[in-house]
């Protein structure tokens, strides 16, 4: 059985909850029951899997048969909400005794949780909530400003343990709008409208010019076009996810053709933070060029935020 | 041909044409909607442009006023207005050109300073304007001085000629920027 497919298997059974895992198995059909008796599930998890896939390589596994086993899982609504929850309220009341947590399904597999973080001593703050949705089938959840910085550690163990997931990792992405948030991260802002004809954009051009007064004439047509039609490729026709802020910190080392200075001798990088802000920034980046503010194409650190689903960056020499 | 020279054309019968140079788009469109809305015995025409040298093109009227917009919030379109001012012929600073600055009223926002913009407009010794065209009351009044200047450029108004009406201006100014 090639490595690969054996890996596979390995991983695909991993995520099996160890309550389903019996059902699951059943339902693939590939190792028979006889076989399935003389594995050990009491074992831990690491090791039953081992033994499972040396039957599976034993029987000589396709990679037809481990896509089989994936759909399965995928199919076995393996997420249980309830298990979730219990298990995330559980890992939090456990280091902090002091904490209060609730819980709201919402649509689209999507829960709202709201925390109030207390201390060893102190009840906790209800009027400092931290509230965090989480997508079940969707490996991403959002969290509102924590002002206790310390808490977060537990928090993200907690949203890690009880999902199901081996790590989390925090984006660089920030909005007051989890709309937009959601937008960017699921990919959802760009739902292009279908255009049959490709002279369309002209002609929408054309319809421009005849509500203008014909006393009026642009020398730059032809540049606006082109501006036009640079935005549109970069920014696309859909309204833009809405965030307030872009964040750029820069290190860098200080580079100088004369030699010496004071400056080129530092060895310490000099650090520069730009941020913009606005009330719809993406937006406002998007008209930038069409106003004459700035030339077309913008600098692609500005224009690649909803595509790397980053709003705060860090650059450093590389 | 890149360079405009103010007398290189025929003028148009009761023809007056002016041209806006400025990069920003918006305000240019709403300055020439403004001045069109005016009342004058001339025919106007407004051109816009973003940069010079324009496009070539063998269908332009005689430009009889240019007007160089920047705005004191973008360093970016001064530049440009500098840099489109190499593309002029000097004939067109006796009179016939101008510089409108926008955005003095937000001084917060201002990234050019005043005297800067002040020492271009000395330099070439033409009228400088400040006018905020984004509120509207300004930028109708503003439209309509335009609108009397750029006939007086056209020659259509008897006895008074762009050299005339240069050196009135001029007269009414306070201080060079040097002396400030």
């Amino acid at each position: 059985m090639d490595e690969t497919v054996a890996e596979f298997i390995k991983r695909t059974i991993l995520k099996i909850p160890m309550t389903e895992m019996m059902t699951i198995l059943k339902a693939w059909d590939f190792l028979p029951e006889n076989q399935l008796q003389t594995v050990n599930f009491r074992q831990r998890k690491e090791s039953l899997v081992q033994d499972l896939v040396l039957l599976c390589e034993s029987k000589r596994a396709s990679l037809r048969d481990a896509a089989l086993l994936d759909i399965i899982c995928e199919d076995v609504d393996l997420f249980d909400m309830e298990r979730f929850k219990s298990s995330f309220e559980k890992i939090l009341r456990r280091a902090l005794k002091n904490v209060t947590v609730s819980f709201r399904d919402a649509e689209e597999n999507a829960v709202w949780i709201r925390i109030a973080w207390g201390t060893q001593y102190r009840k906790p703050n209800q009027y400092k909530p931290v509230y965090v949705v989480y997508y079940s089938q969707t490996p991403y959840a959002f969290t509102s400003f924590c002002h206790l910085k310390s808490n977060t550690p537990l928090l993200s163990q907690a949203l890690t343990v009880a999902s199901n997931h081996h790590k989390i990792v925090k984006m660089d992405l920030r909005s007051r709008y989890l709309d937009s948030l959601k937008a960017i991260v699921f990919k959802q802002y760009n739902q292009k409208f279908e255009t049959h004809n490709s002279t369309m954009p002209l002609q929408e051009t054309l319809e421009l010019d005849m509500h203008m007064d014909s006393r009026i004439i642009h020398e730059n047509r032809i540049e606006k076009e082109r501006v036009q039609r640079v935005t549109q490729e970069t920014f696309g026709d859909y309204p833009q996810p809405r965030l307030e802020f872009a964040q750029y910190k820069l290190e860098t080392k200080f580079k100088s053709d004369f030699h010496g200075g004071i400056l080129a001798e530092r060895k310490e990088p000099l650090r520069c933070l730009i941020k913009f802000s606005s009330p719809h920034l993406l937006e406002a980046l998007k008209s930038l060029a069409p106003a004459g503010i700035a030339d077309a194409p913008l600098s692609p650190l500005l224009t690649c935020i909803p595509n790397k689903g980053m709003n705060y960056f860090k650059i450093r020499d590389k | 041909m890149s360079v405009l020279r103010p007398l290189d054309k025929q003028p148009g019968l009761n023809t007056a044409t002016i041209l806006l140079v400025g990069t920003e788009d918006a305000l240019l469109q709403q300055l020439a909607d403004s001045m069109l809305k005016e009342d004058c015995a001339s025919e106007l025409r407004v051109h816009l442009a973003r940069s010079l040298p324009l496009p070539s093109s063998v269908d332009r009227p005689r430009i009889d006023l240019i007007v160089f917009v920047v705005n004191l919030h973008s360093k970016y379109s001064l530049r440009n207005v500098e840099e489109s001012l190499h593309y002029v012929d000097a004939t067109f600073f006796l009179g016939k050109a101008a510089f409108l600055a926008t955005g003095a009223g937000r001084e917060s926002h201002c990234s050019v300073h005043r005297n800067t913009i002040m020492k271009l407009a000395h330099t070439y010794r033409s009228p400088l304007f400040f006018c905020d065209l984004e509120i509207e009351g300004f930028r109708a009044t503003m439209a309509q001085r335009l609108v009397r200047m750029l006939q007086i450029c056209a020659g259509h108004v008897p006895g008074v000629s762009a050299l005339n009406l240069l050196s009135l201006l001029r007269s009414s100014e306070t201080l060079a920027p040097e002396d400030l």
